[in-house]
């Protein structure tokens, strides 16, 4: 099994061909994606500078993490696929049993962590939240009353924030707690830590990409 | 004073002004006693009185405890006409007053209670009054008095129409005050008359007073007594006749019934009618009915109470006695408690407990039974909605969904199959149990149920899930052999969760219960198949619905255990109901009553059925059509993961022989364990053993006639 470079080299763990002729075309057209695979080049990069945004050099954690699923009593470690144009973290034994299932009718693995659009381009999905909580670099965390706010959808104001990490870049990948440090979304940050100080209430410090009211908002398209 | 405290003795007590008033009133008595050449003012009283009397006279009422008001009255009366008579003008004067007072105050006690004998008491004291006024010889005073108690009687007139009833009584204690204090009235005043007499007579009042009371108390109760004994018969008879006037209704009193409109009420009162009878039906029976009458009268009113078909009601009927049967559907009307459970991957029960009641959720840990269950009473704030219900610190899930997991007993690093596990509340469980590790494939039928399966599983943080969309008897093409634990919450007719959906009071037909069995029993075999009986750990099955049909539930069990090599084993939830084990006309394998059935009259939960099915062996049975017994020994010979001989080997060597003996009596001890297992099963073992003791033996006569032949 080779280990996985955060440059987003290729993953082969399996013997798998990585290419099934009559299905692979480049990551863009997407949606024949329908056996479940391991990701191609391209995919994995994408993938990785996704993750990287929030992670930082944690991306090393996500990769290496032992994984304790699957029946074995060895821990395995974790793997990528792609399966539909979504995209799921799963521990090995688990990808193996798994290959029992019709590529038809196997629906998830694991932990789904973003899906590729129409367009190609990937973005993560809020069932990524807890990966990304454990291994996050830049973390802000709301006041009480500002909570349902950004559950239901809205950005991060000034005036909603409790504590933030230092040295946050705009452009950066943020996860979002509330003060008992439940994980309650991710995003983009607007401002650097710096600016945030200076910004009035209502500015936008951090722009909403995901939260967890979408389990009750938008169940469908997750 | 002891006149008073006798006096006091002999009846409750009363406010003090009044006492007071007793003992003046007691004086005055003696006074008025000597008052006889005012006779002629009386009369002209008692006229007028009477003409007051006759006024009120119109609601006359039959009063049960009217002897005693009358008495008291009566007395009081006496009392304030003898206090009267103390101080002719000054007393009375303030006498008037304050029996004004009392009178008013008791005009307000009037108004706020409905007590008769007081109205009585102020009427009788406003009568008396204006006698005493009248004995006064202060015209004037009557006169005013007259007018105020005109006023007075107007308004109570007002007030009550309890006081016509008064004023009947009043005219007639009247009449012996009026006419004459010292005559006795052969009527219900006789204790009064006595009394009057005896106070009117002599000066020791206080002993005659007491021996009267004890005369009147007497009095009091034998009229007492004969009213409740009066009351009493009127009782009964109306009893009887109630009890002898249920008689089931007549076809035309139906067909009536049936043009109107359904009268709630009295359906409700016969159905609880019938059950009163079927109770006890010896006794409360009416001659010339069966029993069979009256269930189907009782079938009729509960489904057109109820609004249940005909088919339910008598399903149920046929599954409960009477009166349980009552508290069953009663239980169905109403709502279960909303449960949920905490999600222990994420956080723990007293945690979540302090989080949801600060946030103003009314809750309590759900049982002894469960560490992970909680039960919401009420609540502020949306239970489904909280950021905690988005972070997947827990589920909401109804009790009765946490015990096929519990008997299930996953272990970590188990394969588990869910095969019906839409919505995901009991995968999660799992999960949880488990501590995401091992695996656990989690399989949905249909489509549009999948996104929420997938959705609960990602909220609770589950990662050892694999989902996939199978019917679920397709299932063992996929995973053969090679499950540890299944659980099969099969679709079912939901007749245990009507609190839920009313729906199904009313659409559930024999029909559709026969074809939910069906697919039971298909996907009972096919989780079954699924199966690994040489697990390390496992090799269990749970099955449950949330129905509470037999053909649902026991039927499919005995089915199972015909067709494969399954026992049943202890769910480990020891506070069900056991299943049945016989039902009507059908007969069920003994070891059914190790499953179990919860009703929500019981247990407050979901109706609902668990059973666990261990399985012995990978091999399936021979079916019923007659296979050669050799080539169905082949086939599941190559199934047994256990045996790995063939007959080839066996044909070798006795060692293997013994081995196959061995295993075959093995096999023969765990299939004869299944005693209940048919003939065709019992010809396969035999058949097995004499083929292989026949082929030795065929063998052994083939190898002597060599060596004979050899040696020839």
């Amino acid at each position: 099994m080779t280990g996985v470079g955060i440059a987003g080299e290729s993953i082969s763990t399996k013997s798998t061909p990585k290419s099934d002729s009559s299905l692979s075309r480049s990551p863009h057209s997407s949606i024949f994606q329908t056996k479940m695979r391991p990701l191609d080049e391209d995919e994995t990069k994408a993938v990785f500078e996704k993750l990287f945004k929030f992670t930082g050099n944690n991306l090393k954690n996500i990769v290496e993490n032992p994984s304790y699923e699957g029946p074995g009593s060895n821990p395995s470690r974790y793997c990528f696929r792609i399966n539909k144009n979504k995209v799921y973290y799963v521990s090995e034994s688990l990808v193996k049993r798994a290959t029992n299932v019709a590529r038809n009718n196997l629906v998830s693995l694991g932990t789904c962590i973003g899906k590729y659009t129409h367009g190609g381009s990937f973005h993560l999905t809020v069932q990524s939240l807890s990966l990304l909580a454990a291994n996050a670099k830049h973390k802000v965390w709301l006041k009480p009353t500002s909570e349902m706010a950004f559950l239901y959808g809205n950005h991060v104001l000034k005036g909603g924030l409790g504590r933030i990490t230092e040295n946050i870049a705009p452009g950066d990948g943020v996860v979002v707690f509330s003060m008992s440090d439940v994980p309650l979304g991710f995003g983009i940050s607007a401002k650097s830590t710096q600016d945030c100080r200076k910004l009035d209430p209502n500015g936008i410090v951090v722009l909403h990409q995901a939260d967890i009211g979408e389990y009750l908002r938008m169940e469908d398209e997750l | 004073m002891g006149a008073s405290k006798k006096k006091d003795g002999a009846k409750s007590q009363k406010s003090a002004p009044k006492k007071k008033q007793k003992n003046e009133l007691f004086v005055v008595k003696d006074a008025v006693a000597k008052e006889d050449d005012l006779s002629d003012h009386s009369d002209s009283l008692n006229e007028e009185v009477l003409e007051h009397a006759s006024k009120k006279k119109g609601g006359a009422n039959s009063q049960k405890s009217a002897p005693k008001k009358k008495q008291k009255n009566e007395l009081f009366v006496v009392k304030d006409s003898i206090a009267k008579e103390d101080d002719l003008s000054d007393h009375s004067d303030s006498l008037n007053e304050e029996v004004l007072e009392n009178a008013s105050k008791k005009k307000g006690g009037a108004k706020s209670q409905k007590s008769a004998p007081k109205k009585k008491q102020k009427k009788e004291i406003f009568v008396v009054k204006d006698a005493i006024a009248k004995e006064d010889d202060l015209s004037d005073h009557s006169d005013s008095m007259n007018e105020e108690e005109l006023s007075e009687d107007e308004e109570f007139d007002g007030d009550e129409q309890d006081f016509g009833s008064d004023s009947d009584i009043f005219s007639d204690g009247d009449d012996p005050l009026a006419n004459d204090f010292l005559q006795g009235s052969d009527d219900e005043e006789k204790g009064l008359g006595s009394d009057l007499d005896s106070d009117s007579n002599s000066d020791s009042d206080s002993d005659s007073e007491g021996s009267d009371i004890e005369k009147k108390s007497r009095a009091i109760d034998a009229e007492k007594a004969r009213e409740e004994e009066e009351a009493g018969e009127e009782m009964q008879l109306n009893i009887k006749e109630e009890s002898d006037e249920f008689r089931l209704p007549t076809k035309e009193e139906l067909e009536e019934e049936a043009h109107r409109p359904p009268d709630l009420s009295n359906l409700q009162r016969r159905i609880r009618e019938i059950i009163r009878v079927l109770s006890n039906f010896k006794a409360l029976r009416q001659e010339g009915t069966a029993r069979k009458d009256y269930v189907e009268q009782l079938k009729k009113d509960l489904s057109s109470y109820y609004g249940y078909n005909e088919f339910l009601i008598g399903a149920l009927v046929e599954m409960f006695p009477v009166v349980e049967l009552l508290e069953l559907i009663e239980a169905f009307e109403k709502p279960r408690p909303i449960c949920l459970r905490t999600n222990t991957l994420k956080t723990r029960r007293r945690d979540l407990a302090d989080i949801l009641i600060n946030r103003g959720v009314n809750l309590d840990p759900l049982s002894k039974w469960s560490k992970v269950g909680l039960v919401v009473y009420d609540s502020q704030v949306p239970v489904g909605a909280t950021p905690e219900y988005m972070a997947g610190f827990y589920m909401l899930q109804s009790a009765s969904s946490f015990l096929p997991v519990m008997a299930l007993a996953p272990q970590e690093k188990e394969r588990i199959v869910d095969v019906a596990a839409a919505p995901g509340g009991k995968t999660t469980y799992i999960a949880a149990l488990m501590k995401n590790s091992g695996i656990i494939f989690a399989n949905e039928m249909k489509a549009p149920r999948l996104k929420s399966l997938t959705a609960n599983l990602h909220r609770m943080g589950v990662t050892n899930t694999v989902v996939c969309n199978y019917d679920g008897r397709e299932l063992p093409k996929v995973f053969r052999n090679s499950a540890d634990r299944v659980l099969l919450d099969a679709p079912c007719s939901g007749t245990g969760v009507i609190s839920k959906d009313e729906s199904v009071k009313n659409t559930k037909s024999l029909d559709e219960i026969q074809k939910c069995a069906y697919l039971q029993k298909q996907l009972i075999l096919a989780a079954i198949d699924m199966v690994d009986a040489n697990s390390k750990s496992g090799g269990y099955l749970v099955y449950s619905t949330c129905s509470i049909m037999v053909a649902e539930n026991e039927a499919v069990i005995d089915y199972a255990l015909k067709k494969r090599n399954v026992k049943l084993v202890s769910c480990g939830l020891d506070f069900g109901r056991p299943g049945f084990i016989r039902f009507r006309e059908q007969r069920f394998h003994p070891s059914l009553e190790k499953t179990r059935r919860f009703y929500p009259h019981v247990h407050n939960m979901d109706g609902f059925f668990v059973a666990k099915l261990k399985k012995m062996n990978n091999s399936k049975p021979a079916p019923e059509t007659s296979e050669p017994s050799e080539t169905v020994e082949q086939g599941s010979m190559t199934n047994e993961s256990g045996s790995g001989e063939n007959t080839e080997e066996l044909m070798d060597g006795t060692t293997t022989e013994n081995k196959v003996l061995k295993n075959g009596s093995i096999e023969n001890g765990k299939k004869e364990t299944l005693a209940f297992s048919k003939n065709r099963k019992k010809r396969k073992f035999p058949s097995r053993e004499v083929i292989s003791k026949e082929r030795e033996e065929k063998r052994r006569a083939l190898r002597e006639q060599k060596v004979v032949g050899k040696r020839s």
